[in-house]
């Protein structure tokens, strides 16, 4: 899903950004900008699953993006539970998406 | 362990607000906030505000924000960001954590200020990704220039969702219904209003049966409930939606005052638990003050206001100002708070059915029940009225607390009167000049500039137009009524920007005559 970053916007105009940088999703090279929340990079490129919950590896995903419900939370650079909505993106961070609090998914 | 005068947690409106008062004062102020930014939810809130000059009415949230900002710094005001205060104590201890490191502090005086925390409502498959806070919207899409979704239904018809939906569709989202359990609109009608005229479905009455998909939403399914909140079988309806919006209200953040030993009480009125306090924000403990959503919900113009009560009242328990310099001060903010009180929206009305606006004149039954005022109802309010020439038609039509129209037109041609939430007049004589002032200055886009005949079978309607692509002048598509549904073709004759009109832009069309008092909006043709 492309397209989701608001190219202009009619009262706050364009979006500023800090400088475009590289970092990895399971794997894979992604794209976003500096000093966004890691969960706002991965959102405009169409991520919705950021984690399974342990007992019953249902699907999480953003649900209040200012860091109170901790639904977001990723493996970033091998530490778990990583809330990625208040969590500025760095050049080069592995994020993984997180299987109860292991990057394993689940047999 | 580090000492201040005065600990303000929470740089939002309120807490700001308190810390530009005490600093003025001479006192030494530090605020913590957990977050990365300073200024609350207000960075987020990109409508034009409510209220009179004194509560910065027409000034947009975010400009707010900026402007306290920049006061705070002025004056020295210390602010520290990513600290989570976790801990207060009855002896005016701060436990403050940053990083992975805790620091202990002391402070003579303490003001809370933490705002609010939104609520949840669960139904089947509300923990799948994809279901969302309306806060969380305004975050991703204000905040981080990020669309939350493409297909989106809004669960909720407060302020929050009706400024919400709207917002999503500034920035490009489609919202495709508005959902809420309540028989009525719970915000003020010009926000739905607004919403509705774009074509928005309202569903009042009616919640979520069900969220669908499996690894994320792909739909959502709702039915109507009767007056016990049971859903009516049969009355099903689904939607493809990618994100559902909830907002369903918020429950003050009071936990620290707990903590602390704060007397505290459990009051549906203000939102939950709060603490137990006086009009100026004094709790139970000597010294400890609470301003903004933490002491009960209401607006962030109401709460910059307590902000500053609880600065200038921390001030004289400190010894930094008089009694008498503080009673004088307080007398001030309690009209201005008082004002932001009044109307069909004050907080001693809060679960109300009113029937009837402050001019004994019967409140429209479809904009509480539908989102709009119907075609049938509009003509008995007093700012719509009728005469020669282009004149404005204030669609205005409850009790709230603002009046940025009247100062707006510089003929005289609008009164609101000293009450600031009476309904606004249409002069009888007045001379409009077509400048458009007043239709950029309405905080609930509720004014149009109409001339409802030009001599030659035509009518003209200026209304306020605040998405992207601007329409440009000549082209043709079509008018939708209030309730957001095609009138008439229309064509655009001209779009208006100006500074003064703060990214309101005039868009003015031209409809055959027998619409000029039902084309609402324009949109391009499909």
């Amino acid at each position: 899903m492309s397209g989701t970053r608001i190219e202009e916007h009619p009262i706050l105009g364009e979006t500023i950004k800090g400088k475009e940088i590289t970092f990895s999703f399971d794997g894979k090279e992604v794209k976003g900008y500096e000093g966004e929340p890691i969960a706002a990079a991965l959102k405009a490129e169409g991520l919705m699953v950021h984690r399974y919950t342990q007992k019953e590896h249902k699907p999480r995903g953003i649900f209040c993006a200012i860091g109170r419900c901790t639904d977001c939370v990723m493996i970033v650079d091998g530490v778990p539970n990583v809330r990625t909505c208040i969590t500025p993106l760095k050049e080069g961070m592995e994020v993984k998406t997180q299987y109860g609090v292991s990057d394993k998914p689940f047999e | 362990m580090k000492r201040y005068d005065l600990i303000i947690v929470g740089a939002g409106p309120s807490g700001l607000s308190a810390a530009i008062e005490a600093a003025k004062r001479g006192i030494e102020v530090i605020v913590f906030d957990e977050n990365e930014k300073p200024g609350g939810q207000l960075f987020k809130q990109i409508h034009k505000f409510f209220g009179s000059k004194e509560h910065r009415a027409k000034v947009r949230g975010f400009v707010i924000g900026e402007q306290l900002l920049e006061e705070a710094d002025k004056l020295g005001v210390k602010v520290e960001l990513n600290s989570t205060v976790i801990g207060l104590y009855q002896d005016k201890e701060v436990v403050v954590k940053k990083d992975d490191k805790v620091t202990h502090y002391k402070a003579d005086a303490i003001i809370i200020a933490t705002g609010a925390a939104e609520n949840m409502v669960t139904f089947p498959g509300w923990t799948l990704p994809g279901v969302i806070g309306a806060g969380a919207a305004q975050t991703m899409m204000n905040l981080h220039g990020v669309k939350p979704g493409k297909k989106i239904l809004m669960l909720g018809s407060g302020n929050v969702g009706l400024v919400v939906s709207f917002q999503l569709m500034q920035c490009g989202c489609d919202v495709v219904a508005l959902v809420d359990a309540a028989p009525r609109v719970g915000g003020y009608g010009v926000h739905a209003a607004k919403v509705a005229r774009t074509g928005v479905p309202f569903y009042l009455s009616h919640t979520i049966v069900k969220a669908e998909g499996e690894e994320c939403v792909t739909g959502v399914t709702i039915a109507e409930v009767d007056s016990s909140f049971k859903f009516i079988e049969g009355t099903e309806k689904h939607f493809d939606v990618d994100t559902i919006c909830l907002a369903v209200g918020l429950s003050p953040m009071s936990q620290l005052l707990k903590m602390a030993g704060c007397k505290m009480e459990d009051n549906p009125k203000r939102g939950g638990q709060v603490p137990i306090c006086d009009e100026h924000g004094s709790t139970s403990i000597p010294g400890i003050f609470v301003a903004g959503d933490v002491s009960g919900i209401e607006e962030a113009s109401s709460a910059m206001i307590e902000g500053r009560m609880a600065g200038i009242t921390a001030a004289e328990f400190l010894g930094y100002i008089q009694k008498d310099e503080m009673g004088t001060e307080l007398e001030n903010l309690d009209k201005a708070l008082d004002g932001l009180r009044q109307g069909m929206f004050a907080p001693s009305n809060r679960g109300k059915l009113i029937e009837k606006t402050d001019e004994g004149i019967e409140v429209s039954e479809s904009l509480l029940k539908k989102g709009y005022v119907s075609d049938d109802e509009i003509e008995r309010f007093p700012g719509v009225t009728h005469k020669k020439g282009i004149h404005p038609v204030i669609e205005c039509t409850q009790n709230i607390p603002c009046n940025p129209c009247q100062d707006a037109c510089v003929k005289k041609c609008i009164s609101i009167g000293s009450n600031i939430t009476s309904l606004p007049i249409v002069v009888e004589d007045g001379d409009c000049i077509n400048c458009g002032m007043c239709v950029a200055s309405c905080s609930g886009q509720a004014i149009f500039l109409v001339d409802e005949d030009c001599g030659d079978g035509t009518a003209t309607v200026t209304l306020p137009y605040e998405f992207l692509p601007l329409p440009s002048e000549g082209d043709k598509g079509i008018a939708l009524g209030r309730d957001g549904k095609k009138v008439c073709e229309a064509t655009v004759v001209s779009v208006k920007s100006a500074k003064a009109f703060d990214k309101t832009h005039l868009l003015t069309m031209r409809v055959p005559k027998e619409y000029a008092m039902k084309a609402r909006f324009y949109k391009e043709a499909e």
